[in-house]
């Protein structure tokens, strides 16, 4: 592999990584929106309750 | 069909994104022909382009949003504008370090400070990169919608500027815009793979621009509720 193929492939890599980082936070912030659902439904429970 | 559509639209683009991205990558690896000054490394050219002008088309939009809220008091614009510049910032990120990749394999550095281009992007991703700044610097409220949206639109200044920056300049190091008077400054086979490319990145851009959007209106909703139950 020339070294302009090496940069080819980083510069495609970058695009690709980045891609896959957001989807990774995408993940961990449906999980933290999930979390947080379950105690409002909680507390919404809590206040129906008493 | 349109009630499908409006549910399904995060399918269907992300569903285009991904046809257009892995035929725009075919074209531009096996299918595009070799240019013969840069060899390899010009076919970065197929994806750092479309990415600083999809950074362009956010920051752009993220104006017109911001415009819509201070004109019409459009107070959804307040989180589509964020949006738009939280997603230009991200492009920003990426058209440098592509460009950067670019700017070693044929100049031989990194990064050039005499070039005008290069420096006013660079502005520009700093300008709106401060955005975020003012933005947590205020109270949630009309308040700082307006002041965040008021920013946002003077932003638009610096567009203009910095994409007529590769054309009027007159030192290049940086490669020639795409098109002039005659027409696009290269091959058909070139030109029609930069065209996939770019609607490529734009329909990739449309779907995390969805995506990021829903997800700041859920939590902006979630904020809301927790406020009402605590």
């Amino acid at each position: 592999m020339s070294t302009g193929e090496k940069y080819l492939a980083a510069a495609y890599l970058v695009l690709f990584a980045a891609v896959l980082v957001y989807v990774v936070l995408i993940s961990l912030k449906l999980t933290r929106i999930e979390r947080e659902l379950t105690e409002l439904a909680r507390l919404a429970e809590e206040r129906r309750g008493g | 069909m349109s009630t499908w559509l409006r549910n399904n639209g995060a399918v269907v683009l992300a569903s285009a994104a991904a046809v257009l991205l892995v035929t725009g990558l075919g074209l531009a690896l096996l299918w595009a022909p070799e240019d013969a000054d840069q060899g390899p490394s010009q076919r970065i050219f197929y994806i750092h382009v479309p990415v600083a002008l999809t950074a362009y088309v956010f920051f752009g939009w993220a104006a017109w949003k911001a415009f819509r809220l201070l004109w019409k008091r459009d107070d959804r614009a307040d989180l589509e504008s964020y949006t738009a510049v939280h997603m230009g910032v991200i492009f920003g990120v990426l058209t440098l370090v592509t460009g950067s990749i670019w700017a070693k394999i044929s100049w031989g550095v990194w990064w050039t400070w005499s070039e005008r281009q290069l420096v006013l992007f660079l502005i520009l991703f700093l300008f709106y990169s401060a955005y975020f700044m003012l933005r947590y610097s205020t109270e949630p409220g009309p308040r700082r919608a307006r002041t965040s949206a008021v920013y946002a639109l003077f932003g638009a200044v610096l567009l203009p500027v910095s994409f007529l920056a590769i054309r009027l300049a007159e030192q290049l190091l940086h490669p020639a815009p795409l098109f002039n008077r005659d027409g696009p400054q290269m091959s058909a086979s070139m030109f029609l793979t930069f065209c996939v490319c770019l609607a490529a990145m734009l329909t990739l851009a449309a779907t995390l621009y969805r995506i990021e959007l829903t997800g700041k209106r859920v939590d902006a909703r979630l904020r809301e509720l927790r406020e009402h139950l605590t």
